[in-house]
Order: C-alpha cells, then structure tokens, then sequence
C-alpha cells in the first residue's frame, strides 16, 4: 500500500479526479496549501507599499492506493495535472504501514 | 492563580468604566449648570431684543442665534432634503468608513477596526446633545467658542399646540432639530476618519478617551470658528462650503499627530501589512461617495439651485480625481490597483467638499484632477520618505486633499455661483489655523491619554490582534 501525495495547480483539480476515479479509485482528500517551488510568486502593491508574495496557491490531493494502482495513477496524475509550464507541481509516494476503516474496523487492503 | 489573574483584570476594568460614567456625570452637570446659568442672562438681553425689534420692525433683521419661529416660516421641500442628507452622512460612516476602513486592515484587527466607527457614531452623539452643539453652532461670548446656552439641546423646540418651533440662524427654512442632526453627522464623521492612522494599534478605552475629548476641545471650536457667523475665521472670510478645513484638514492632521505618537505598527515594512479584503473597501467608498452628496449637497442647507451645483460638482471632482489617481499609478507603477481608483475617489471628493456650493463644473474637473495626482504622491512617496505610519492615510488623502481643495477654492470661487469673493491668502489663514490647532490640540490629549492610561496595546495584544486583545471575538 502506498500514499500517492500529488501537489497540483488548483484549475485542474477536477480533471485529475476525474481521471482517478476512471482508475477505480474510490476515496481521496484535497486541500488548499500554499507553496512554492521553482514557480515564483508575485508582487502586490498598495498605495506604494509593495509585498511580495512567495507562497502560491496550490492544490494537495492525497490517495491511499494498493501497490499495483501506484503507476496507473501516477500516469493519470501526470496525464491530466500536465500543462508544460512551470508550477505544475509534484507527485510523493510514501509507504503505507497501516489502514484502519473506523467504521467497521476493517484494516489494510480490505479498508482501501 | 489564573482564575484570580482574571478576577483582577475584570476589577481593574470595572473601576475603569465607573470612572468614565462618573466623569460622564459630572461633565453633564457642569453643562446643566452653564446652561441655567444662560437661561438667568437671557431675560434683560430678551428685553433689549424687544426694543431693538421694535425699532426695525420694518426691516426685520436676519437672526444671529437660533430662534422660535412659526410653523408657516418652515420650508417642507428644505426639511425633506436636509433628513435626507442627515441620514445620507450617517451611512458615510456607518456603514461607509467603517467598511473603507475594515477592508484595509489584516484579518486580525477588522472588528476593531469597524467598532470604532460604531462606537465613535455612539458617543459623539451623546457628547454633541451635552454640549457639542452648543459650543460649535451658537454664538459665544468670544469668536473662539460657542456658548452653553444650548447645552443639553436646551431651547431646541417643537411646540405643536402654539405652532412654534425653534430654528438655527445657520438654517431658517428647516426645524432646528434637522439642522442639529445634520451638524451632528459630520462631528461623527470627522473623528472616525482620524482612526484610519492608526489602525491596528491603539487601545481601544485610550481611543474613546481621544476621541471625547478631541470632538469637545478641537472639533467644536473649529467648527464654530469657520461656520458659525460670529467665528473668527467666518468673519475673516474664509471658504469652506461643506467641511474641507473644519472635517477634512482637521481629521487629517489629528491623524498625523496619532500616528508621530503613537509610532509604526509593529513588523512594519517586514510582515505583509497588506488589505485582507479590498471587497469591503469597494463598497465603503462607493457608499462614501453616495453619502457625500448629502455631505456636500446638504450642505446648502436649502433644496435649491446651490444644492444641484454643488450635487454636480462633487460628482464631476470625484470622477476626474479617481481617473487621475488610476492613471498616474497605472504610468508609475504599472497597474491600475482597486484600492487606487477608490483612494482617488475619496481624494476628489474631499477636495471638492469646501467648494462644492462655490465652483462650477470646469473648476470641479481642475481641483479634481490636482487631488488625485496630489494624493497619490502624499500617500505613496511622502508618507516612505518621511517614515510615519499613517496606516490606512488619514493625513495623505485627508489632509493633503482638504489643504488642495481649500486652496483651489479660494482660487477657483465663482463670484455668480457663490456672491462671495474669495482669496488664497485669505484660505491660508484657515488651513494654517487649523493645521496649527489641530495637531498642537491632539498632541497633548494625545500626551495626556498616553501619561493616564497608555495609547498603546502591548506587543503581544498587537501581535494577537486588536478583535480578540480588543473585544474578545474574531471573524474566524
């Protein structure tokens, strides 16, 4: 089991679920971040004062997949999240110990 | 340990609150006193009145204080603008600044920042009934200050069995309640524009504190001496229609005086000190701009010719300066900015304001067009240059736009539209006496308030935030 961790642009967020959910995958979690990598952010100005803002808006969307959907969705993720310029973002897959459904109690595969 | 702490805080503000009604108290018997001291003057000057009337019965002679007149003399068309107007003022600070304002400040300190409109709006009421409107609007013993007399709104009347009611000598045609009204929401206006110096923080007991006694000891005279016929500046001959000087000039310089004492926000030119929504400064200076054709329009005290002109005057001054703003930032730093085209707005529509009644609409696109480039300079380079932190530019658009229209006034004055005559010499006398009273005056209350209580949160209430140090609440 893997947790596939994809940091995306916020506008394609949907495509992305979209094309996950084709895979079979059946959970996900997002959340707005803020960030930056080689993306740089912008300068904002008020009456003079002038700010410049580092951290961009991103998107973060965390699935929990079994080993053998790892590749199928990361060429999804990259598939649809790809625009060819920079700050499209990235894609971390961390291993996975354990999983517990708190409902039913149900643990690792069978709780995916 | 911790539960005591509290009990203590909580002590410690009570007394505090005693303390403030009981001073409350005290100023309102001292008025009662003053005013039943003028009721005792008033019988031989009654009589004297008589003989003089007796004599000029053929020409009666235009009042120079508020007097009891007959239903008849009353004009329905000039009452109905004028609780128009009233009511139009009223919005420019609530909701108007307090949004204009909100808008500017971080996520933090937004509550506070709206509550001190609120609360301005509250207690300038109850001071303006003690007192406030006495000393501004009625004829004193010197051209320095307005009398007592009409303390506690003394000898404001409607009498509906004898069909009698009284009337200001500032405004004949209407009941002298409206004109009090009226007069009243531009003492609530003036102070709450000092807030926007400084913003995110001052303690808020220290500000009603500032705020009290900054309307009785610098609002008050000012106000009587330019618009009060028998105030020096009046007879001096200075132009301000609807405020420039008496609102506009004095807020700004007060504003500077707060911000020199009270020194920069904390993490200035370091953290973002960026607008956390500029959605409400929108729609603050759009009801800003609605609410000022009550402010200027209102100010002919008539629904009349003088009203339209100055109507279409402040409309025309506040477009060109928004425009100008936009432009000039858009030429220097490449973007025309929200923030910039609604700055520029207000820039227009206080210059415009002493000479709205005044000036036709060529001279309204003129003082327009210098207000929004002046004002982006004042609040962009001069506040970086000299280091101050006016936060949200109480003093760069207020100030410098209130000196540029009283200026431009006494240039631009039409001797048709207004029957007066005007001069920048003598426009000076008015701008340099209040720019001098004004910041000397709000220094030392400021001072003052600062020895007696501290003017300042500490750092860490600054760091946490005005809404919850403050007020104990937030918006999240």
């Amino acid at each position: 089991m893997k947790l596939i961790t994809a940091i995306i642009k916020p506008f394609k967020l949907d495509d992305v679920r979209v094309a996950l959910t084709a895979l079979g995958v059946s959970g996900m979690s997002v959340s707005e971040i803020k960030g930056f990598g080689r993306q740089r952010g912008h300068t904002e100005l008020y009456r003079g004062a002038e700010y410049t803002v580092d951290f961009v808006p991103k998107s973060r969307l965390e699935v929990a997949v079994r080993a053998e959907l790892v590749e199928p969705v990361i060429d999804a993720i990259v598939a649809a999240a790809k625009t060819g310029k920079v700050g499209d973002g990235k894609i971390f897959i961390t291993e996975l110990e354990r999983v517990i459904r708190i409902r039913t109690g149900e643990t690792d595969l069978s709780a995916l | 340990m911790r539960i005591d702490l509290k009990r203590g805080q909580r002590g410690r503000s009570m007394a505090r609150a005693l303390t403030g009604s009981i001073a409350a108290i005290a100023l309102a018997l001292a008025c009662s006193i003053g005013s039943v001291r003028a009721l005792a003057d008033e019988a031989p000057a009654a009589a004297a009145a008589e003989s003089t009337a007796t004599a000029a019965a053929a020409t009666p002679a235009a009042p120079t204080e508020p007097t009891v007149v007959g239903f008849d003399k009353i004009n329905s068309g000039d009452t109905a603008w004028m609780l128009t107007s009233s009511a139009l003022v009223l919005m420019m600070t609530i909701p108007g600044l307090a949004l204009f304002y909100g808008g500017m400040v971080r996520k933090k300190n937004v509550l506070a920042t709206l509550m001190q409109s609120f609360v301005i709006t509250c207690l300038v009421t109850i001071l303006w009934w003690l007192v406030g409107y006495s000393l501004a609007f009625t004829p004193g013993s010197t051209p320095y200050l307005g009398g007592f007399g009409h303390s506690l709104m003394n000898g404001v009347v409607y009498m509906h069995d004898a069909m009698k009611l009284s009337v200001s000598h500032l405004g004949t045609t209407i009941p002298e309640t409206v004109y009090a009204m009226f007069q009243l929401t531009f003492a609530i206006i003036t102070p709450a524009l000092i807030c926007g110096s400084f913003a995110e923080r001052m303690k808020f007991s220290a500000m009603l504190w500032f705020m009290g006694l900054w309307l009785l000891l610098v609002y008050c005279p000012i106000a009587h001496w330019v618009w009060e016929p028998s105030g020096w500046l009046s007879v001096k001959g200075v132009l301000d229609f609807a405020g420039g000087t008496v609102v506009h000039i004095n807020a700004g310089i007060a504003g500077l005086a707060a911000a020199l004492m009270l020194g920069k926000r904390q993490g200035l030119g370091k953290e973002s000190m960026a607008p956390h929504n500029l959605t409400l400064t929108v729609i603050g200076a759009s009801l800003l701009w609605v609410g000022w054709f009550g402010f200027n329009a209102g100010s002919a005290v008539a629904a009349d010719g003088r009203a339209g002109m100055a109507f279409a005057a402040t409309q025309i001054a506040t477009a060109a300066a928004a425009l100008a703003w936009m432009f000039t930032e858009w030429a220097i730093k490449g973007k025309p900015s929200v923030l910039g085209i609604a700055s520029g707005a207000v820039a227009g529509l206080v210059a415009i304001t002493p000479a709205s009644g005044y000036v036709g609409p060529d001279a309204a696109v003129i003082i327009g067009l210098a207000a929004g480039v002046i004002c982006y300079v004042s609040s962009t380079s001069v506040k970086k240059a000299f280091g101050y932190d006016d936060s949200l530019d109480a003093f760069g658009v207020h100030c410098i736009g209130g000196i540029v229209g009283a200026l431009l006034t006494g240039a631009l004055v039409s001797k048709d539209i207004s029957g007066l005559d005007g001069s920048v010499l003598t426009q000076l006398w008015g701008v340099g006496s209040t720019l001098i009273y004004g910041f000397i005056m709000s220094m030392l209350i400021l001072k003052l308030v600062d020895v007696v209580i501290g003017l300042r949160v500490t750092a860490d209430q600054e760091r946490e935030g005005l809404d919850i140090s403050q007020h104990g609440e937030s918006i999240e």
